[in-house]
């Protein structure tokens, strides 16, 4: 073989191997997807969404309590991380600059994206439920926070870094102080592109189990008492698809399959989002 | 600011220290206005300091009592109340290790078929779908893995493994024992695909930040795409990809829901990789919510400690690599 069909034949193989591996990628969302709504599909009924989860050894039963304790936390983490997320993030982008502080709180915030979230469930339980008299939506709200927050800064400091500083200038040119171009004219820019970040926050928490272990806890009985234990899907599931009972299993695997849905649903909306606004 | 035009008066003198007052006003409301946000900023920053500090004072009480051998004494038992963090670290680091191996070389292959290969208007759809699977909650993998992957590959795949490398000296022991299923490897394969869209995506992102021009000099010389990916690309990205697999193994590290799920829960240091065992997080994950007060909790802060400063210093090493990468993009 001369050494030109030699090139050839390795450029043929490294292409193929990687288009193998393009395909392995697919083939595990796809297979994973397909468990997902093969599995779980059959459990979404009525009862699904009206009965609570059943005790250990009975019939039937349902995630009501599960699906309500969750939106309630999801819902607290939501109100609690926007505003500190992008405020803080309208400080790095509007006043921080390059100074160490800034730059300190930048270094953190890209830690906290990737750092393991069963620490920062340790942190919370040391914190607030250690401290505070017991297991608490509250505490779980917390420390869903301390996940969603980073993915807010991050986001808020990158859209408002690709305003024109012209814009700026216009609005300090007619007399604005600083706070209202960052509030009515900078951050109003980037509307989309903020959306856009606490959408894919709210989906990042979603399915986050581990924090919730040792804050929220769970609660067998319907509940909306943030002050107290309650349930959460993502804690469900893990109990429930370790369990031994076969109808507490299929409810685990309806409780993934919603929240699959859930958070692809709002991955694919922030992409929507911020298409159509960016594109403008 | 129809209230500032309706406002000014039409003495000239009355109308600059109207000016001059409203000026003021701004002037301290931006003051407050820069405070506030700083303080949110300073939140941010506070809690990782607070992490690291409240995790050490409580991890006080087992460090006292055993001193430095807690990391490296391979007895974790409750009844004795004897804790050691070995078998978990053994665990983490196998587990990340094995998700590593695998994921690496695909990722790199979805980065390569992504910039170089894949027809344009398939690039789009391709790369969301990756970028979604790592929206895919740990959680669905740890499931998926436990019910649909650990019983097939049991029944298919660890019994050849077992045969093929029975014979290989050290290899064979790997694949000893019973296939069971869950266990080391299995927890490995499952976070394998976790790690994939992230390393994947920032490889190709950092593919993209090679200059065209370099590319294209080198297909002008008559250089294949393979040749113009090992030659060119990559050494071009090296900081940058090694960034990539770094925060690949962070994210591995930590990884909680999927390894629980998978990783067999069994407290021993096996030499094969069939055999059950255990993470840092997967004992947190078990063991947290039933902990007996004392010393058994304080260690398991302890692991936490550990935990979080292997992904700590491996996050802060993978964040410099990326950006050293990306910063060249403006040479």
């Amino acid at each position: 073989m001369n050494l030109y069909a030699r090139r050839l034949w390795i450029n043929r193989i490294g292409i193929s191997i990687s288009m193998l591996a393009m395909a392995f990628g697919l083939a595990a969302l796809m297979w994973i997807l397909w468990t997902l709504f093969s599995k779980g599909f059959a459990v979404l009924d009525w009862n699904f969404f009206t009965r609570d989860t059943p005790a250990p050894g009975t019939e039937s039963g349902g995630l009501r309590n599960a699906i309500v304790g969750s939106v309630l936390i999801i819902g607290v983490t939501t109100l609690l991380s926007t505003p500190i997320g992008i405020l803080a993030g309208i400080y790095l982008a509007e006043f921080g600059g390059r100074s160490k502080f800034a730059m300190a709180t930048r270094f953190v915030t890209d830690i906290m994206l990737s750092a393991p979230s069963i620490v920062i469930g340790l942190f919370v339980y040391a914190m607030a439920v250690a401290t505070m008299g017991g297991f608490s939506g509250w505490a779980g709200s917390l420390a869903l926070s301390l996940i969603a927050i980073p993915v807010v800064v991050r986001t808020t400091e990158n859209m408002l870094r690709l305003v024109p500083t012209s814009l700026r200038e216009a609005a300090f040119a007619v007399g604005a102080p600083h706070w209202q171009v960052s509030l009515k004219i900078t951050l109003r820019a980037v509307k989309s592109g903020v959306v856009t970040g606490l959408l894919l926050a709210i989906a990042r928490v979603t399915g986050e189990t581990a924090p919730l272990l040792f804050t929220a806890l769970n609660n067998q009985f319907y509940s909306t008492n943030m002050s107290q234990p309650i349930g959460n899907l993502p804690v469900v599931i893990f109990q429930f698809a370790m369990s031994p009972y076969d109808n507490w299993v299929n409810l685990a695997w309806g409780g993934a399959l919603l929240i699959a849905i859930f958070v692809l649903g709002m991955n694919i909306l922030a992409r929507v989002v911020f298409r159509n606004k960016s594109s403008d | 600011m129809s209230e500032i035009s309706a406002s000014i008066p039409t003495e000239p003198l009355f109308a600059q220290d109207m000016h001059a007052s409203r000026v003021k006003v701004f002037k301290t409301q931006d003051a407050i206005f820069r405070q506030v946000t700083r303080l949110f900023a300073f939140i941010v920053l506070a809690a990782l300091a607070g992490i690291l500090i409240s995790l050490a004072i409580e991890a006080i009480p087992v460090l006292k009592k055993f001193g430095p051998t807690f990391f490296w004494s391979n007895v974790w038992s409750v009844p004795d109340d004897q804790y050691g963090a070995l078998i978990s670290i053994y665990g983490t680091v196998t587990t990340s290790l094995i998700a590593l191996v695998i994921a690496v070389p695909v990722s790199f292959g979805i980065a390569l078929f992504l910039t170089e290969t894949c027809p344009v208007w398939l690039r789009r759809p391709l790369g969301t779908a990756i970028e979604l699977l790592a929206g895919v909650p740990s959680i669905i993998y740890g499931i998926w893995g436990l019910f649909i992957f650990a019983p097939l590959f049991a029944e298919y795949v660890q019994p050849r493994l077992q045969s093929v490398f029975a014979d290989v000296p050290i290899i064979g022991g790997w694949f000893s024992g019973a296939p069971i299923g869950v266990g080391i490897l299995t927890a490995g394969i499952v976070m394998s695909l976790m790690v994939i869209p992230f390393v994947a995506s920032v490889m190709r992102d950092v593919f993209e930040t090679v200059p065209p021009v370099l590319k294209e000099s080198a297909y002008g010389l008559g250089c294949t795409t393979w040749e113009v990916v090992s030659h060119i690309v990559l050494p071009y990205t090296r900081v940058g990809v090694i960034g990539g697999i770094m925060l690949g193994l962070g994210r591995a590290l930590g990884e909680t829901m999927a390894v629980t799920f998978v990783i067999g829960n069994a407290n021993r240091i096996a030499g094969s990789l069939y055999a059950p065992g255990n993470s840092i997080a997967s004992t947190l994950a078990n063991e947290f919510g039933e902990a007996n007060p004392g010393l058994h909790t304080s260690s398991l802060f302890a692991l936490g400690l550990v935990l979080f400063v292997i992904t700590f210093v491996v996050l802060s090493i993978s964040r410099w690599l990326i950006h050293r990468g990306s910063a060249k993009q403006g040479n």
